[in-house]
């Protein structure tokens, strides 16, 4: 059997992928709540129950209306989402005026409230969720089988990232996105909407957490503590990146789920606190954060 | 952030003695603190002095210096294990427990302290939060701390190996005299000359700099004297109950002391321990309710920040006018 560094050759390369796995997750919540951030100077603490809708929707829509898994990859983040516009005109639009640590707090309180009723409702044990058909079985690359299933999750991830990217970054509505993140007032008075454009950012942030929520259903038991521990991740994440840059952002995800999953090779003890390691160490050296603006 | 209570300044020529307002709230404190066993259940009461010196501290940061701390479980949760550890491994009175978790505090503040303040606003809640979850997973694995068990069955000792606390109306005069000290002392930083300089960096941070006040220092002093105090309490916490839990270390222990504090008024002086009677009693009345005490938490969060900003005692203040 191979080895790499007395490791076996395998077990590296599933633990690579898992690695990428959860890179998958830190990039898009930590991408989502860079958008949310950058355009309302709030960091939305609910991001981890909205992760963890998402996953409960798809079983709602599997369970009681019989719609599938592509269905829900399609309609969970856009219910989801839709609550997300909800809360924000509700609740968060009051606080823009106040110091943003209060939209810390309003989404904390959020967050407690949505986790609360889901263990009330489902409790703690979590609900299975099956991979769909399509997706089942593993592909054989020679040097490793990969599950279909995870090979996917990448991809698909990967693919809703660069999407992101590719409209604030090279369109005209992200320019504008962009435009209004700098000079509110500017924009506005060049006839732009900006309070509508800000609920439905926040929205769409919420939407991406909750199509990570669909894509780790199958992976993880869908369970109401599934996001509050993986949030507390992505805000080191989030310290490590810097806000300032969308790419950054999705660079930092998915190297640093690459680097917890090597960890969990060499080093097991240490996977769950190498994260929060770094960000001890980037703060020390670079306290803006690789990729943002001091 | 605590902008809210603030707008009342002690009343000029008040001169070295307290406003005559916190002089008659503090005597009603004491008067419920001496009161309280008589009418209700130690325990319960402990546990209120325990949470409310817990909030004192982190007041300290969030109130008067405007750092908004979201990983004071990790002060308060290893202050309780330190504590038991002490008290039943190494056979410690219980005076010294307390103080060998508050050194583990103050040394784990003064580290993450370091770190945190190196960011503000949101970076510096999100970096304290991290900070505090590598040590709950510290705690999760470290053989010491007993893992999902915690530290049970830790004897409550001999006061000076003199007094034996194993009664509890007994212990709850060693508690109250605890949480007195610390909100004493608490009370002292806040008015003296490096509290008024902790609030000029809250007011106004650039212009302190330019002042020519060591900025960075006194944001890492007060949080190391926020963090060594939650250790105490966390201490404290673990003898009346004899027990330390992943409880005490886990996140939402932070959200409370964040929610004590804006119950009762941030940025007061008698807001917190106000918050922290009313949260620990409703969590006592609705402990039958199981997890709904969260969405009855996490909706007294979301009814403070939209609508009582000021805290119960921070109302009270803008209705009297005057300093609480």
């Amino acid at each position: 059997m191979d080895t790499i560094l007395g490791i076996p050759a395998v077990a590296l390369y599933g633990q690579l992928v898992l690695g990428l796995i959860n890179g998958s997750f830190y990039a898009l919540l930590s991408l989502g709540l860079a958008v949310i951030f950058g355009m309302m100077n709030v960091i939305n603490f609910t991001h981890g129950a909205q992760f963890m809708m998402g996953a409960f929707v798809a079983w709602m829509l599997l369970a009681w209306a019989g719609l599938g898994y592509w269905w829900a990859l399609f309609l969970a983040p856009l219910i989801v989402g839709a609550t997300g516009v909800v809360i924000e005109r509700l609740m968060i639009a009051r606080l823009y005026r106040l110091d943003h640590l209060y939209g810390l707090l309003l989404t904390f309180g959020l967050a407690l409230i949505i986790e609360g009723v889901f263990r009330n409702a489902f409790g703690s044990s979590g609900l299975p969720y099956r991979i769909p058909a399509e997706l089942r079985g593993a592909t054989d690359l020679g040097f490793m089988f990969l599950p279909n299933y995870r090979a996917w999750v990448i991809v698909a991830s990967v693919v809703v990232c660069l999407a992101t990217w590719f409209v604030i970054e090279r369109t005209k509505l992200g320019a504008y996105l962009r435009a209004a993140t700098e000079r509110p007032e500017l924009v506005q008075a060049f006839g732009v909407n900006v309070p509508r454009m800000i609920t439905l950012t926040y929205g769409f942030g919420v939407a991406l957490a909750a199509f990570a929520g669909v894509l780790a259903a199958p992976i993880y038991s869908v369970n109401p503590n599934m996001g509050s521990s993986l949030i507390i991740v992505v805000f080191a994440v989030v310290v490590i990146g810097g806000m300032g840059s969308i790419a950054g952002s999705i660079v930092t995800g998915f190297g640093l789920g690459l680097i917890e999953g090597l960890t969990k090779v060499f080093w097991p003890e240490a996977s769950n606190t190498v994260i929060f390691v770094i960000m001890a160490i980037v703060l020390l050296l670079r306290p803006a954060g690789l990729f943002g603006r001091a | 952030m605590a902008a809210a209570g603030e707008a009342i300044a002690a009343p000029a020529g008040a001169g070295l003695s307290a406003p005559r307002s916190q002089v008659i709230a503090f005597a009603a404190m004491l008067a419920l603190i001496g009161l309280g066993p008589f009418l209700l259940y130690p325990v319960f009461l402990m546990k209120v002095l325990c949470f409310a010196l817990f909030a004192s501290a982190f007041n300290l940061l969030i109130g008067f210096v405007g750092l908004l701390s979201f990983g004071h479980a990790a002060y308060f949760g290893m202050g309780s294990y330190v504590s038991a550890h002490a008290a039943k491994v190494w056979g410690l009175t219980p005076e010294l427990a307390i103080l060998a978790g508050a050194a583990v505090a103050a040394a784990l503040g003064t580290a993450f302290g370091w770190l945190a303040i190196r960011r503000s606003g949101i970076y510096f809640a999100m970096i304290t939060l991290a900070l505090a979850q590598m040590v709950f997973f510290f705690c999760l694995q470290a053989p010491f701390t007993g893992g999902e068990d915690g530290i049970q069955a830790m004897p409550r000792g001999h006061l000076l190996g003199l007094v034996a606390l194993a009664d509890d109306m007994t212990l709850y005069w060693v508690v109250a005299a605890i949480f007195l000290a610390g909100f004493l002392f608490l009370y002292r930083v806040v008015h003296s000359p490096f509290g008024q300089v902790l609030k000029a960096i809250r007011e106004n941070e650039r212009r302190a700099v330019s002042l020519g006040y060591r900025v960075d220092d006194y944001k890492l002093i007060a949080f190391v004297l926020s963090a060594t105090l939650s250790g105490v309490a966390g201490g404290t916490k673990a003898i009346v109950f004899q027990l330390a839990t992943l409880t005490d270390v886990n996140w939402p222990m932070s959200g409370e002391a964040v929610l004590m504090a804006l119950v009762g008024g941030i940025g007061t002086i008698f807001g917190p321990p106000v918050g922290a009677l009313v949260i620990i009693t409703m969590q006592n009345e609705l402990a039958q309710l199981g997890a709904w005490v969260t969405v009855v938490q996490g909706a007294i969060f979301v009814a403070c920040v939209l609508a009582f900003r000021r805290g119960i005692v921070g109302e009270i203040q803008a209705l009297i006018g005057r300093p609480l």
